[in-house]
């Protein structure tokens, strides 16, 4: 067997333990002593965006808390894949008690946290069916009453866990098994969406942000935000699915990095309801290039693509881009006008 | 201390000795006038440290006192009715995780029709949850019954439920005696819980279970049930030791030494009942009444044993179980299987159970004229229009 040797390239800056930065710039996964919240030996798919935005966030907290931490899971893919019984992933305190109620519960720990004179920080999490629809309810009254919690949503866009069914974070146009690809509008309506993050700020809590996966030194950086502050916060991550997107496992990064360049997933922080800082998109792409690599949106290409379809998809990541002012730098847009 | 006082107000300050430490409740009536309450001692810093939390839904209440109990606090929370079905997922959940929640639940009917008054058609919704549930007979008895429920509840690590009529004891004003702080903390140690949620010694609580060891956990959870069906008559000893005079246990028997006709009940109408019961004794009728306290975990033998001489069984009670007997008559028949029973379904949403309706009713009984199922006090005539009016239209 030859010896391959180890090959230092850069990939982009986003690149992760990467060698050729100095040791304080290079992500706490490369240090031996990383907490490790989530150990290894765990049951989700290959290339699982969640299991990878949820080992960066809550190492990192970890991290930020000095080890004092407590976190509340909701039901869903990364409930069920860190904990078979008779086995656990988690090598930090971690309560799983339904699908719909981590926000209270969260509020609840944090309470006998405090009652118990104990400063350890409550992180609660769910997918984005815990968090968009069925623990809405629970979470705008954890941000109404200012409850001291970080409640991170790892969003994948629909009930992965149940077999790939839409959710109201599903995107427009989408298949999942409750919006196939049959009648006159194939996938997922057109529907008003429902923008967490914006929703968050609407309650003007201290911070919120989003993340993706494919920028895990600023993941890691916004986690490092939030336990900074007091208050309810609300980090809201792209976390992509290779099963329920059709997309490959090796792409999970790349389709990140892409719906964030598309303008589809604005990044961005807010705090008490303004935003303060965006990720300002460096090339542009058009989202034909991020919705090609899914199989959900592959009735859009067929022999005759959906080109309107297409186009208020497009529409909608303009709308972003104006929105949050993503782009600053006008040769970024020069790949989308060739 | 001997007070005039609401149920409610008694409740909140029994709760209150019982030294809290989450308090999270959701409001919904006749729960109100305990909640707010235990509100104001919070608020005032009285039962410090403690914290009062007022959430958005029943759901979060129960979640929020999850939350709270899984990291080592002592949790309360109390409902009634639509609230105890809206949480009644997080019940179970509690149950499961085995928290020792105690909540009251202030019993009222369930709609449709919407009926904001007494009867026990909640507390049947939670009846296979896991939970203990206790049945107060009047407001002394749910005071002492809520003192209890803390040491059951964390002795077992199981949650309880003390069930009270409402608006009959929530809101009726009359004199208790509240147990006095020194001896309640003399009985109801701090709250040691079994396994709790601390990042020094962490632990994962609520993993998921599947086919190879679910039901052995769920066995478990049977067998300390069965468990609590020892521990109840303790603790109800221990109490009156401590309090001097009786509370709690498994049942509680009315002129039972040789009565031939029991009327089996929970809650407050045995105190009616008991008035209808002297008055027949005068007329030299041999009958009496076992009250149910502990409804879950059904004591089944405590039940068989007061009942074993008697040969004519009415079971009295305020819930329904649509084209069946009522839910108390189906435990008691299972308990004593050879008995007669008359199944009697009365006071629904609110409908006064007088004693003149429980005498013709135990009358009728002692005739031998009781049916197997009685809806007592019903208008016949609005039954019999009504049943006239559909029978045209089909």
């Amino acid at each position: 067997m030859t010896r391959r040797p180890i090959r230092f390239y850069q990939v982009g800056s986003f690149a992760v333990g990467n060698r050729l930065l100095e040791d304080e710039e290079r992500t706490v996964q490369s240090d031996a002593k990383r907490t490790n919240s989530i150990d290894s030996g765990h049951r989700a798919c290959q290339g699982c965006g969640e299991a990878l935005g949820a080992r960066y966030a809550l190492d990192a907290a970890m991290r930020a808390t000095n080890g004092q931490l407590a976190v509340v899971n909701a039901t869903g893919c990364l409930e069920v894949f860190s904990t078979p019984y008779p086995e656990t992933s988690w090598r930090i305190a971690w309560l799983h008690s339904l699908f719909g109620n981590a926000p209270a519960v969260a509020t609840g720990v944090a309470a006998a946290m405090r009652v118990k004179g104990r400063d350890v920080r409550v992180i609660g999490q769910a997918g984005d069916g815990g968090t968009v629809d069925i623990g809405f309810g629970a979470l705008s009254g954890m941000f109404e009453r200012n409850d001291d919690v970080l409640f991170i949503c790892y969003d994948n866009e629909g009930y992965m866990n149940t077999g790939v069914q839409r959710s109201a974070a599903t995107p427009p146009a989408a298949r999942t098994a409750t919006t196939e690809v049959v009648g006159p509008h194939p996938g997922n309506v057109f529907g008003q969406g429902k923008d967490l993050p914006r929703i968050a700020m609407a309650h003007d809590v201290s911070y919120v942000a989003t993340a993706t996966v494919a920028d895990l030194h600023d993941l890691e950086a916004k986690v490092d935000k939030a336990m900074s502050l007091h208050g309810a916060r609300y980090l809201h991550i792209l976390v992509p699915c290779p099963l329920g997107w059709g997309s490959a496992s090796s792409d999970t990064i790349h389709l990140a990095r892409l719906a964030a360049e598309s303008g589809l997933f604005p990044v961005f922080e807010a705090e008490h309801g303004v935003v303060t800082s965006v990720t300002p998109i460096r090339r542009r792409v058009r989202v034909e290039e991020y919705l090609r690599r899914q199989k959900r949106y592959a009735h859009l290409f067929a022999t005759e693509p959906a080109t309107d379809v297409i186009a208020r998809l497009q529409a909608m990541a303009d709308a972003n881009v104006a929105r949050y002012h993503l782009v600053n730098d006008e040769t970024a847009n020069s790949d989308l006008e060739a | 201390m001997l007070a005039q006082i609401e149920g409610s107000k008694a409740i909140a300050e029994a709760v209150a000795r019982c030294r809290p430490e989450v308090v999270c409740a959701y409001p919904i009536s006749p729960q109100t006038h305990i909640i707010e309450a235990i509100g104001v001692k919070v608020k005032s810093g009285e039962l410090a440290p403690c914290e009062f939390i007022n959430v958005e839904s029943e759901f979060a209440a129960m979640s929020v006192s999850i939350g709270a109990s899984a990291a080592g606090a002592r949790a309360y929370t109390a409902t009634a009715s639509q609230g105890l079905l809206f949480m009644l997922e997080a019940v179970y959940s509690a149950a499961g995780l085995g928290l020792p929640i105690v909540m009251t639940l202030a019993n009222r009917a369930i709609g449709a029709p919407i009926n904001i008054w007494n009867d026990h058609s909640d507390a049947m919704a939670a009846r296979d949850t896991g939970w203990i549930l206790l049945f107060a007979e009047s407001n002394q008895d749910a005071v002492d019954l809520h003192v209890q429920a803390f040491k059951l509840a964390e002795t077992l690590s199981v949650p309880v439920m003390v069930c009270m009529d409402g608006f009959i004891l929530t809101h009726a004003v009359e004199g208790v005696d509240l147990p006095d702080q020194e001896n309640v903390d003399a009985f109801l140690p701090p709250y040691v819980p079994r396994q709790v949620l601390d990042p020094d010694q962490p632990v994962s609580i609520g993993a998921m279970v599947g086919p190879e060891a679910f039901e052995e956990v769920k066995y478990l959870a049977h067998l300390r049930q069965l468990d609590a069906l020892a521990l109840i008559p303790r603790i109800a000893t221990e109490f009156s030791e401590s309090f001097n005079r009786d509370a709690g246990g498994l049942v509680r028997g009315y002129r039972m030494e040789d009565a031939e006709t029991v009327v089996i009940a929970m809650g407050s109408v045995l105190g009616t009942l008991k008035d209808a019961i002297d008055l027949r004794r005068e007329a030299r009728e041999k009958i009496g009444a076992l009250g149910i306290t502990t409804f879950r975990p059904f004591p089944e033998a405590a039940v068989a044993d007061a009942l074993r001489s008697a040969t004519r069984l009415v079971v009295l009670e305020k819930a329904v179980n649509p084209g069946g007997r009522g839910v108390l008559a189906s435990d008691v028949a299972l308990s004593v299987p050879r008995s007669p029973l008359s199944s009697v379904i009365a006071g629904l949403g609110g409908r006064p159970i007088t004693r003149a309706s429980l005498e013709a009713m135990l009358a009728r009984a002692a005739s031998g004229d009781l049916p197997a199922v009685t809806f007592l006090d019903l208008d016949e005539a609005a039954v019999a229009a009504e049943r006239a009016r559909l029978a045209d239209v089909t």
